[in-house]
């Protein structure tokens, strides 16, 4: 009962957000306040029945009603709670009505709280993301029903693929999509903004939330899904350029790139017509990732004609919104004349080189990750493009954009002097290129990588402090430095996040420990310093799956660190082996050990890594993520809010 | 994420990426065995190389570089070998053969492209007069400001 009330919900939905798209856009075309007025409680409507509509598909998960064909591919009465519940997104069509969920949660808070907007641009916001949530509505509810019942239902479900049974892959899912959704709130601004043929500075400060909020949930997404493969894969890899994590690495790096060139059209009323682009161009790459992960596509070629309806739809939804709105801004750009003035030197040329360094290094991964179909149909050449490929074409951006981001960050808007901005930064320089140094006579004959990536990491960390502590005027004080506003704080936590993340990803590439041995049980053997001893193996049964655990014990130098206990499931239902590495986390490393098979003999093959400053990969992403949160509440944006109530009590009664 | 998923649940056996048993006992060839293997797709996984994956076909493919260096060929008559018989699909950092080069070259003429645009729109900036502050404020936009000046 519940479920058929799920799926009239969503019908309902559909059709609610079919004349969201239509009636407001008339509306503010032709100045009806009425027409333009419904596409609030409309907004709210849609948001309620989608999420009446997933609750009842979380509810079908959580009873495990196995009558629905989701519920039997992709859960298990004896499965955890908490993986029945996101069980719900672990699959193709739950994961789309979660999407089209946080669409409509968009528009909702657009429409709650985008009071101060001018009616006309609002209603037009509004009238783009209803059409965007149409789109994906017909989307499910043509191909890829999750409310479909089974004629004979079957006693229990094939069980969710024991990958996904983890805290990590839970939340990594709901993370990416209010970050890929988020973009479409900046795209619905930036066609809305087309359509009324006027972008200002309010419409940058009004984009700008939406795009950090975006962002921010991207950063979360990506660590948690790279932290996942971290653990869970059993050799510690963190990211694989794969296709699937291109696809969320893109939008990443636009956004990133719009989140800045948005604050010159905020503060300097410039780069209005490249930041429209972007933000067209931004939702388009989210698209096209869904593309890529719904279709199959880059599996293989091949795969595309497995699912051929999901990937074309999805396809033409991406040719519709993007090819219309990439025609709209070809009519209208004219009409965005740049007003402010500015010198070579100055703050907005160095945010226009951050726009072209991240827009590019975009294209490169854009370019690799589709080189292979390319190929393929173009040249009958089936070649691959991995990771090889993407650390030499993609790093030297990245190099580059640390190198100017201290500089840049510190000139002054509309006109600087290089000179005066690097002199100010020298201290920084001189400790990041000392530690370098100093790392390089340490490590001698080791590559390049470590040091370049530590002075990297330093100059943009330090850079960013220096940064921070002139805000507080010449003298500089602490009591001015807490008061500084939030945003100044974003941006120097978030740029130290991302100098954090780049020197520990050098960092353990370049000092990586690795071990590879029969172990045999009782006697100790040694790995980069540390002594490990595998005590004993044991089958443990779990609550879904059977385990062989070993007990390694850790020491250094004699004295006991801790026990460790590496895993080896073995998952009945789903029919699947899976390698849990047990890893002692510390600050400066860590220990990351994993179990393999027996052997003939009775022992057991073990594999060992250290890896140094691994955890300060996700630490820098929190920071970045964080700054961004810092950033997002600054007064700025709050004042805005409080802004917004003057209207209502203003205009009198009508 | 979750096509990456997919291959592991294709992998059969919980194997193990390089086994102790395939280890060469000369130190200098197995580095650049292993440096070898990073380079060479595993041909059953996706985005592979065969020096991180578990397939038996991986293994096979591992054996065969460690054979062909204890042979006494060189880094690039090795791959040169395997190229040949599994084509260049193996090869994750594509040759700069053919069509190819415009895989290498898209990114530095992209940026060269956007340096020169930016370049251009900075000059542009630059060398503008500032143009005059605008007055033009629609209806509804005086009347609220009307307002605002009255509270």
């Amino acid at each position: 009962m519940i479920t058929e009330l799920g799926h009239f919900a969503l019908i309902l939905a559909f059709l609610v957000a079919i004349v969201q798209t239509v009636v407001p856009l008339v509306g503010a075309q032709k100045r009806w306040s009425g027409w333009m007025a419904m596409a609030e409680p409309a907004a709210t409507a849609q948001f309620l029945l989608t999420a009446f509509a997933f609750g009842a598909l979380v509810w079908a998960f959580v009873v495990s009603d196995f009558s629905l064909r989701v519920v039997v591919s992709n859960s298990h009465s004896a499965k955890p709670m908490l993986y029945k519940i996101s069980g719900t997104w672990g699959n193709h069509e739950g994961s789309m009505l979660l999407w089209v969920l946080i669409v409509t949660l968009f528009g909702a808070m657009a429409a709650w709280f985008g009071g101060g907007l001018p009616p006309t641009l609002k209603a037009r916001v509004l009238s783009v993301q209803a059409a965007i949530a149409v789109a994906f509505f017909a989307f499910i509810l043509f191909t890829s029903n999750p409310f479909e019942r089974l004629a004979v239902p079957p006693f229990d479900g094939r069980d969710l693929n024991p990958l996904l049974q983890d805290p990590g892959l839970a939340f990594h899912p709901p993370f990416l999509y209010l970050g890929y959704v988020g973009l479409s709130m900046a795209f619905s601004f930036a066609v809305a903004a087309l359509i009324e043929g006027r972008v200002d500075a309010a419409w940058a400060r009004w984009v700008r939330p939406w795009t950090l909020a975006a962002w921010v949930f991207l950063t979360i997404g990506i660590a948690l899904g790279s932290w996942w493969a971290y653990y869970e894969l059993g050799w510690g890899g963190f990211w694989f350029w794969d296709p699937v994590e291109n696809a969320s690495f893109m939008p990443w790096l636009l956004a990133a790139a719009l989140l800045h060139s948005a604050i010159v059209v905020e503060k300097r009323e410039a780069l209005k017509s490249w930041t429209i682009l972007l933000a067209i161009i931004a939702f388009g790459f989210s698209l096209i990732g869904t593309f890529i992960v719904r279709s199959g596509i880059l599996t293989s070629v091949h795969a595309f004609a497995n699912d051929p309806e999901r990937g074309v739809f999805i396809l033409a939804i991406l040719a519709f919104f993007i090819g219309g709105a990439l025609t709209l801004f070809a009519a209208r750009a004219q009409a965005m004349e740049a007003k402010g003035v500015f010198g070579m030197v100055s703050r907005e040329s160095a945010l226009v080189v951050n726009n072209i360094l991240l827009a590019v290094s975009c294209f490169v991964v854009f370019f690799g990750t589709l080189w292979p179909i390319v190929a393929e149909m173009g040249f009958g050449r089936k070649l691959s493009v991995g990771a090889p490929f993407f650390n030499a074409a993609f790093t030297p951006f990245m190099v580059a954009l640390g190198l100017i981001l201290p500089l840049g960050s510190m000139l002054p808007w509309k006109r600087g002097k290089l000179g005066k901005v690097a002199w100010s930064l020298r201290y920084a320089f001189g400790l990041a290129l000392a530690l370098a140094i100093i790392v390089w006579v340490m490590q001698t004959g080791r590559s390049a990588l470590a040091p370049v990536g530590l002075f990297l990491g330093a100059w943009i960390t330090f850079g960013a402090a220096v940064d921070l502590w002139s805000r507080t005027g010449r003298k500089g004080s602490l009591s001015r430095l807490m008061r500084l506003p939030r945003a100044d704080w974003g941006k120097a936590v978030a740029h130290s996040g991302l100098g954090i993340t780049m020197f520990a990803i050098a960092g353990l590439m370049a000092w990586e420990v690795e071990d590879i041995r029969v172990a045999r049980i009782g006697e100790p053997f040694e790995v980069g310093g540390f002594t490990l001893t595998l005590e004993d193996v044991r089958r443990v049964e779990g609550p879904n799956y059977l385990s062989t655990m070993g007990t390694v014990t850790l020491e250094r130098n004699g004295r006991f660190i801790t026990t460790l206990h590496p895993e080896k499931r073995d998952y009945p239902v789903a029919r699947m082996p899976t390698t849990e590495a047990a890893i002692d986390y510390r600050f400066t490393r860590d220990v990351y050990v994993v179990i393999g098979d027996q052997q003939a003999d009775g022992n057991w093959t073990m594999r060992t890594y250290i890896k140094p400053f691994a955890n300060w990969i996700w630490g820098g992403s929190i920071l970045m993520a964080l700054g961004g949160v810092l950033s997002l509440s600054d007064r700025r944006f709050r004042v805005a809010a409080g802004a917004r109530k003057t209207p209502s009590t203003g205009v009198p009664a009508e | 994420m979750k096509r990456l998923v997919l291959i592991f649940m294709l992998m059969a056996g919980p194997l193990f990426a390089v086994q102790p048993d395939e280890v060469l006992d000369d130190p200098v060839l197995e580095e650049r065995a292993r440096e070898l293997s990073k380079g060479l797709r595993c041909l059953v996984c996706r985005n592979e190389s065969i020096d991180d994956s578990n397939a038996e076909l991986a293994r096979d493919l591992r054996l065969l570089v460690r054979e062909r260096l204890v042979a006494g060929d060189s880094d690039e008559e090795a791959i040169a070998y395997i190229v040949d018989r599994y084509g260049e699909y193996v090869l994750l950092k594509p040759t700069t053969s053919g069509a190819n080069w415009v895989l290498w070259l898209a990114g530095p003429a992209m940026m060269l492209v956007a340096a020169f645009m930016g370049w251009r729109f900075v000059r542009n900036r630059s060398t503008a007069r500032a143009a005059p502050v605008e007055a033009k404020l629609t209806e509804s936009e005086k009347e609220r400001l009307r307002q605002i000046l009255e509270e």
